[in-house]
């Protein structure tokens, strides 16, 4: 998809007056929080687990060319494919050529973040080829020609009224003449509806969760079903994965399925969890006769051996934006690119360059949610501050910015003069505002005054002296 | 350079090494010999009937129906949860062997089929690999006795899963698995399902039956 991660600010103020993703945003909130809060308690060994998932990923990583040769090794000898797509395009190449070779006018496509981000609907359908998403969310977006807002939840933005609008728009030609009104049978409708088009779907195109190297397999987790029907029915399955999906063996994927779920929606496990091997074996009565991985790197090796290495531990679970209050005032669109929420804003400007997403690591306030929550522990907060720093070294931050930070790192080199500024500005600021407590309007802050009260200084001066009258310890 | 070659190159530049080798390797391959298990929740590790009602209460929670039963009771469970549920007598079954001893030859009112569902399926009736306590899941393998489609096609599935199939934890299905199709070797399909199919993509409300089948009932069947 093509990113306006650039147009960041615009996108916010969008989103901000946009009256239903607000209501979406505000359930959503309650919902997948007190889902995961449940699912934590009730397995014990949770942190443990969140421990051991980080390490797993962590060896896969450091050995990720000797697991990826190993998993390549696997599938071929099962008699399946493996192809190595350095970028985007040689991806979206290697499908389309595979979808040729397979004859396909259409293709049944399962959600995957890793088709979005190399943009292979677009590429499918300029070159005569239907994808058809068969994730119901997916599927309402691509209806609607809108981008997910969710990695998890991809239409989590609409309202039932809204669904029950596209469906009626786009389903009356197939025979559906009725505007529907009730949950059930929208979905009732969107499953007669698809079930069909996977039957007549030349391919399957799925993603991975992980890759297995011992097997050779790749492991996928949905709740629909609709991934297993996209690899069982069509003739030709090909899995599009990025590299860092690899992962050791079967016992390392159930300890980082033990996690996925549990963070994700807050379910033990998910209602599927399936692990293909190559293609149809003789004797078996279905399944694809041909059977293709493409392992995409698109930047990723980049990442390897650096302080941003970290990023790459992710399993896209989702908790990292559903416990954001950024991603939770704004939803997913704002940030303009594939990967929102706080793993986005790692890495987006990892994948499409800090002049493109150097707005979204700025979208913090740094309240440390995500990385609490992160089944493989990423120091979100750090990568973020990471690509601050790169931002304002390469000069890209605006210059007023610039003068305000240099001004503070002036004063904060000099103690004396730090505290008599902080002092003055705090006898300032509690002369104008401490009868009321708040300040309504304040010079040079008009962007944090415009939606909320900036509190004013209480009593007793600043922490600095305030510290100091209570005898606390200085070096 | 190939692009193989190409991808490999950055990692081990980013690694900065060259191809693993020596003790690192001895060390991965190693990992993948002896798959050690990482951390295996407390919640399965519990006697065996413990474990029986675990995986029922599991189940249960995601929406299946379980009942428990005798081998020779197992046909007459099934007429009478069609009949309950206003279901045509009539099945698509797994072509599995294991399936013939439940005496379906004496019901002449199930009509039954072996073989692959089609559309006008509404009912299929498999066996399970295994079942696993931990979270109330089924393991089903692909293969000539089980095909993958049975299990999500028509809209109701019922299982029938012998009490010697159920396990603790996921890493006993993979103990079994080795055992049965060979060290690092797997059936094309394994299948680990945990009630029946939903979604919650409409306005985050959960709703059964999105793709696969709306109900599942497991009959546990006394060994």
């Amino acid at each position: 998809m093509r990113s306006t991660a650039h147009a960041f600010k615009d996108n916010v103020g969008e989103a901000l007056r946009n009256a239903n993703l607000q209501r979406s945003l505000s359930t959503m909130k309650v919902g997948f929080v007190e889902r995961r809060q449940g699912a934590v308690e009730r397995m014990p060994e949770f942190e443990a687990l969140r421990d051991r998932a980080r390490d797993i990923k962590n060896h896969a990583l450091a050995h990720l060319d000797f697991y990826l040769e190993r998993f390549e090794k696997k599938v071929l000898a099962l008699g399946g494919h493996v192809h190595w797509a350095p970028t985007a395009e040689d991806a979206r190449r290697i499908v389309l050529d595979l979808c040729r070779q397979a004859n396909a006018r259409t293709v049944a496509k399962a959600k995957s973040m890793i088709a979005e981000e190399i943009g292979l609907n677009e590429h499918l359908e300029a070159h005569g080829i239907a994808p058809i998403e068969t994730d119901l969310g997916e599927y309402i977006i691509q209806l609607r020609q809108e981008p997910p807002s969710h990695i998890i939840a991809p239409a989590v933005h609409l309202t039932k009224d809204q669904v029950a609008d596209t469906f009626h728009e786009h389903h009356a030609k197939l025979g559906f003449a009725r505007r529907l009104t009730e949950r059930n049978d929208l979905v009732a409708e969107a499953r007669e509806v698809l079930r069909r088009k996977f039957q007549e779907a030349d391919v399957g195109i799925t993603g991975a969760n992980f890759l297995v190297a011992e097997t050779g397999s790749s492991m996928l987790v949905t709740n629909e079903g609709n991934a297993d029907l996209s690899n069982t029915l069509p003739k030709t399955h090909i899995v599009v994965a990025s590299i860092e999906k690899v992962i050791p063996t079967l016992e390392d994927a159930a300890a980082l399925l033990r996690v996925l779920a549990r963070s994700a929606t807050g379910q033990e496990w998910s209602s599927y969890t399936t692990f293909n091997t190559g293609p149809k074996r003789k004797g078996d009565p279905d399944g694809p006769e041909s059977y293709h991985v493409v392992l995409l790197d698109n930047g990723r090796s980049n990442v390897l051996g650096t302080e941003m290495q970290d990023m790459l531990r992710c399993i896209r679970c989702g908790a990292c934006m559903n416990h954001c209050p950024v991603y939770g005032a704004i939803g997913g669109h704002a940030y303009g690119w594939v990967y929102p929420g706080p793993i986005g804003a790692v890495l987006d400007p990892q994948l499409l360059g800090l002049e493109e997403a150097g707005n979204l690591p700025n979208a913090s306030t740094f309240c440390g949610r995500c990385e609490s929550v992160c089944p493989v522990r990423i120091p979100l907060p750090k990568l973020m501050r990471h690509w601050r720093e790169r931002e304002f070294e390469r000069h890209l931050t605006p210059p007023t910015v610039r003068k305000a930070l240099g001004l503070w790192a002036f004063l904060a080199k000099r103690p004396l003069l730090y505290r008599a500024a902080t002092g003055i500005a705090n006898r300032a600021m509690a002369l104008f505002g401490r009868a009321e407590g708040r300040y309504d309007a304040l010079p040079l802050a008009g962007g944090w005054t415009t939606h909320r009260d900036m509190p004013a200084p209480q009593a007793g001066g600043t922490f600095h002296a305030q510290w100091k009258a209570r005898g606390g310890a200085t070096r | 350079m190939s692009a193989r070659e190409q991808m490999l190159g950055a990692i081990r530049r980013g690694l900065r090494r060259g191809e693993l080798s020596g003790e690192a390797r001895a060390a991965a391959e190693a990992r993948l010999a002896h798959h050690p298990v990482n951390i295996v929740p407390k919640r399965s590790q519990i006697a065996r009937a413990r474990q029986i009602d675990l995986f029922e209460e599991g189940a249960k929670a995601v929406h299946a129906t379980v009942a428990r039963v005798a081998g020779g009771a197992v046909a007459g469970a099934v007429i009478d949860y069609l009949a309950a549920n206003n279901l045509p007598a009539a099945a698509v079954m797994a072509p599995d062997p294991a399936l013939d001893r439940y005496g379906w030859k004496d019901r002449p009112m199930l009509e039954i089929r072996r073989g692959l569902p089609v559309d006008a399926d509404r009912v299929a009736i498999t066996g399970a690999f295994a079942g696993v306590a931990e979270t109330g899941t089924l393991i089903f393998t692909s293969g000539p006795d089980h095909p993958t489609s049975l299990n999500l096609l028509p809209e109701t599935h019922i299982v029938i899963l012998r009490e010697d199939g159920i396990v603790g934890a996921y890493e006993e299905v993979f103990v079994r698995l080795r055992a049965r199709y060979g060290a690092g070797a797997m059936p094309r399909a394994v299948n680990t399902v945990t009630g029946p199919s939903r979604t919650a993509d409409v306005e985050q409300q959960l709703e059964l039956g999105a793709h696969g089948p709306r109900r599942m009932h497991i009959l546990i069947v006394r060994d």
